[in-house]
């Protein structure tokens, strides 16, 4: 039953905030912020167990760690990124919160060299020369 | 979730009070005051919203193994 906790608490935040946007907008802005923040914390214990549940399958199948620790590190930074764009871009400024996603999407390919690097070197080990 | 209820109630109680001290200082002709009382009310809430996000930053490091 948390699906309606989380319903219910952000359906109370919405009115909230619809209340507060006539008066004091930036305050409205921080409320949304804060019941985003809220919501996140509560998925982020779920989110756990599901890593952990990951965890014990790569190493049970004896995958290399580096790579599931590079994966993981690319879920937290896409998760990041998408939270911070889309709070931006509720308070109106499209262009920083593409500039956010498009940090988001560098970095994330940064992470990916190593394993982008193993790909390559494997396939030319493949190919005959 | 029960005391994220109560700060975002706390939240909105702000917000709504310095509406009305804002709208009362106004009416008043304390222009300056009334400025100031948004301003602090503001940094007030940013204060917790700020302390909110840091945990929220740090379960995600913990969590994703950033360390």
């Amino acid at each position: 039953m948390d699906i309606i906790q989380v319903v219910g608490f952000a359906l109370v935040a919405t009115v909230l905030v619809l209340i507060l946007k006539e008066q004091v907008p930036m305050m409205a802005f921080l409320l949304s912020l804060f019941a985003g923040i809220v919501i996140f914390l509560f998925l982020i214990g779920k989110i756990s167990d599901v890593i952990d549940m990951l965890e014990q399958l790569a190493d049970r199948s004896k995958v290399n760690m580096v790579f599931f620790q590079t994966v993981l590190k690319i879920i937290g930074i896409a998760y990041i990124a998408e939270f911070g764009a889309q709070v931006v871009r509720d308070a109106g400024q499209e262009a920083i919160a593409s500039k956010i996603e498009l940090a988001g999407k560098v970095l994330i390919i940064v992470l990916a060299i190593p394993i982008i690097s193993v790909i390559v070197e494997t396939i030319m080990k493949l190919m005959p020369v | 979730m029960n005391e994220d209820v109560t700060s975002i109630f706390q939240i909105a109680a702000v917000g709504i009070i310095v509406a009305m001290i804002h709208t009362v200082l106004k009416q008043m002709g304390k222009e300056d005051y009334a400025s100031w009382v948004t301003l602090i009310g503001f940094i007030v809430v940013l204060f917790m919203v700020i302390r909110k996000l840091d945990q929220l930053f740090q379960e995600i490091k913990t969590i994703f193994l950033f360390q």
